[in-house]
């Protein structure tokens, strides 16, 4: 035991030493949780290079109100001990907002930020009734939740079907949590728009599907196909579907599931031809803000990175850090001093709306007691090269939703 | 740790069986227990309170995997989810019934305990890797369960929110605090197992693992020590379920996946397999290496790389130079960190009179 101990006490007088002095200056600090490695690090390498970017954009034009802003991104390989620890040390550092990547991470840390008051957001993470701000005053999902998606992919396919009385409706999705998080949601819409549905589960790590999409495509024929993969999952999913012959414009996807990454994993466009994502940022490279970034870039000297090219997950690197740093623009405007702490951002975040840059940010507009914003979604198929706009920001359902949320929070 | 061990004379039983026999080692041990209860934790920041908190945890999982593994030499890959059994008990309770932290805390461990014991009943029959086969059944098996059967896990998200533990009316929800209830843990699983693997229990298990047909001969009795160890182990992973569920206040079964299996049989390999020290050397690395690779490539690799650049390069340097490590340490020392410490300590014993 003492010689244990003399370890740790040798380690923690290394770390002590080692330890870089307090902040003392009025940069504002965000915590970026992040995963360029480890089972979802596809998202991660693409992503956090867009919100670095952004914030570099920024702090290039002057910051935000005279503030610089620092973004401190720590990678936990989708783990729950190492992002304890990077939460733990953004406090340290005095972040003002934590970007809480992961659905395992969302909850491991939900109680922990609410009690040190620091918001943290969930894009496409967490729980979906997290959306309910008085019971999670300092959780964010900030874009449209699982719940939100399912409505909006039921919407689409109602659309595309022309009527889904009696159409049967297949869901495909990652047995975990975050997968069946929507099935609820489904039910309802089934019972209240008539259409039959049936759920086909992958389990993890979700590399092997071709009995479920044999089944959804020959046995049970399914008019429609809502998704819902994550990881190396996706592009399965769509390798498969084309094996069988099932047409991709009848599938449609939630927003970890079509990337530039997973269309080049299932075999390029032209086998993806026709495969519908739901989106809750812009795709594509044709926003100002891209191109200010790429003008940045230019002027340095430097080519654009590489990273720009994978639009999917760059932008929306850029929209999650862009709605953050709007919520310390509130926060800001109210104390102008720079001495903002987690509450005053978090009561800039009920306050955040009307943030677009060019389309690229969806109408998101918080309340107290609406931390996701509306849930709005864009529609875009992968068609020609490139993925291509079906739709415009939209929402479905709200009052379905609304149940869910309400119904989550009575159970307590 | 340099002393002389000659002129010790023992004229009683108590003396003979003293955890530590040495004068100098009891005030070591004083000297570490005034260090950790009272100079540590109010010298430095919390956010290194943290660190150790985490450590702290994977201590008291390394050392049940380790009377498992390296005293029983039966292998589970299954204490992810023994952990997971514990944490989901504990939560239940304190959700369902609202029962107080420390009767949730034992309920979890024996649990864990009962589960692990009927996971480990194929041990009997088969042994090493088919073992192993068989142990990884019980994590899928158990995943699988926790996250299909709503009545455990509380819903379709699975996971289960639980109160602040409470000491006299006080919740413990700082690093602070927590760090004080996590090292008494400590404390308590470290003395435990020391006892445990020197008892009459504990040479059983040496026993078996070391051949376990002569242990039957001579008189033990394989199926009832078999399935204690495997017990006694999934009580130390259901206790370190529990710990983390009151650690972040959610169970989650997604953070007792089967990578957090194998992360514990890294710990436990790299510390030494049998040996209390090891598992706590095995913990402390397996926890603190990532953390320091971090710091030190945040230090210096601006010196090498654009910064756009560190920011990719050092979360995947971290995993090679990680991988990296712990080959170099099994090379130099098959038998583990614990091992690589005795050598030292044995070549300082009679410095500067080496032979």
């Amino acid at each position: 035991m003492k010689r244990c101990l003399v370890v740790l006490m040798g380690l923690a007088l290394l770390v002590g030493v080692g330890a870089p002095p307090a902040m003392a200056s009025h940069e504002i600090v965000i915590g970026l949780l992040c995963d360029r490695t480890g089972a979802t690090q596809v998202v991660g390498v693409n992503l956090c290079p867009g919100s670095h970017d952004y914030v570099k954009l920024l702090n290039s034009k002057g910051g935000v109100e005279g503030h610089k802003i620092k973004l401190l991104e720590v990678d936990h390989e989708y783990k729950v001990p190492p992002a304890v620890e990077a939460y733990e040390r953004f406090k340290k550092e005095g972040a003002v907002t934590v970007v809480l990547y992961g659905t395992p991470i969302a909850y491991a840390l939900t109680q922990k930020v609410t009690e040190d008051r620091i918001p943290g957001i969930t894009p496409g993470f967490g729980r979906s009734d997290a959306t309910d701000g008085t019971r999670f005053p300092y959780i964010f999902p900030l874009m449209a939740t699982y719940w939100s998606q399912a409505t909006a992919a039921v919407k689409f396919a109602g659309d595309q079907l022309k009527g889904l009385k009696g159409k049967k409706i297949a869901y495909l999705f990652f047995d975990n949590p975050a997968g069946r998080e929507p099935i609820g949601v489904l039910e309802d819409l089934a019972a209240k728009e008539g259409f039959q549905l049936k759920t086909f589960a992958v389990p993890p790590p979700g590399v092997e599907m071709g009995a479920q999409v044999l089944d959804i495509a020959q046995r049970y024929r399914a008019d429609f196909v809502i998704a819902h993969l994550f990881g190396r999952s996706p592009s399965v999913s769509i390798k498969e579907l084309k094996r069988v012959g099932y047409p991709l414009r009848k599938v449609v996807s939630f927003v970890w599931g079509a990337a530039e990454a997973d269309i080049e994993a299932a075999g390029g466009w032209a086998v993806a031809e026709g495969y519908n994502a739901i989106q809750f940022a812009g795709v594509g490279q044709d926003f100002p803000v891209i191109r200010e970034i790429q003008e940045m870039y230019r002027k340095e000297g430097k080519a654009p990175p590489k990273e720009m090219a994978s639009t999917v997950y760059y932008n929306r690197g850029i929209v999650w850090v862009a709605l953050q740093i709007e919520a310390i623009r509130n926060a800001l405007k109210a104390k102008p001093d720079g001495m903002i702490t987690g509450a005053d951002v978090k009561a800039g975040y009920e306050k955040v709306k009307g943030v677009t840059l060019g389309g690229l940010v969806p109408p998101v507009e918080l309340t107290p007691n609406d931390h996701e914003g509306g849930g709005w979604v864009q529609v875009w198929q992968a068609k020609g090269g490139k993925f291509v706009k079906l739709t415009d920001w939209y929402k479905a359902y709200p009052e379905i939703v609304a149940k869910h949320i309400k119904a989550a929070g009575a159970k307590k | 740790m340099i002393h002389r061990e000659c002129g010790v004379l023992k004229t009683t039983y108590e003396a003979d069986m003293a955890l530590y026999p040495l004068p100098i080692a009891r005030w070591a041990v004083g000297g570490f227990a005034v260090l950790f209860f009272l100079v540590l934790p109010f010298s430095v920041h919390e956010y290194y309170l943290s660190i150790v908190n985490l450590v702290s945890i994977s201590i008291v999982g390394a050392l049940g995997l380790n009377i498992l593994v390296g005293y029983t030499g039966q292998i589970s890959i299954g204490h992810g989810a023994f952990m997971s059994v514990g944490a989901y008990t504990a939560a239940n309770f304190a959700v369902r019934l609202g029962l107080p932290w420390p009767v949730n805390l034992l309920l979890g461990g024996l649990m864990a305990a009962l589960v692990g014991a009927v996971v480990g009943v194929p041990s009997l029959r088969i042994k090493g890797l088919y073992l192993a086969i068989a142990t990884l059944a019980g994590q899928l098996i158990i995943e699988w369960t926790i996250n299909h059967v709503t009545f455990i896990s509380g819903g379709v998200q699975a996971s289960i929110q639980v109160p602040r533990p409470e000491l006299f009316g006080v919740p413990i929800a700082s690093q602070r605090q927590m760090y004080f209830l996590l090292l008494a843990f400590v404390v308590v699983a470290l003395v435990g197992t020391m006892n445990l693997v020197r008892s009459r229990i504990g040479r059983a298990f040496i026993a078996i693992r070391d051949h376990d047909i002569a242990a039957e001969i001579i008189g033990i009795n394989i199926f009832r020590y078999k399935l204690l160890a495997f017990a006694i182990s999934s009580f130390y992973a259901g206790v370190t379920g529990v710990l983390y569920t009151y650690y972040l206040g959610i169970a989650n079964y997604e953070q007792f996946q089967i990578v957090t299996s194998i992360d514990y049989l890294a710990m436990i390999i790299i510390g030494g397999l049998g040996s209390v020290l090891g598992s706590i050397f095995g913990a402390i690395f397996v926890t603190l290496l990532p953390i320091l690779i971090r710091y030190a490539m945040e230090g210096f690799g601006g010196l090498v790389f654009s910064q756009g650049a560190v920011l990719n390069i050092i979360p995947n340097l971290r995993l090679i130079l990680f991988g990296g490590l712990i080959i170099f340490f099994l090379v130099v020392e098959p038998e583990g960190l614990n091992r690589l410490w005795r050598n030292i300590r044995n070549y300082f014993r009679l410095w500067p009179f080496a032979y």
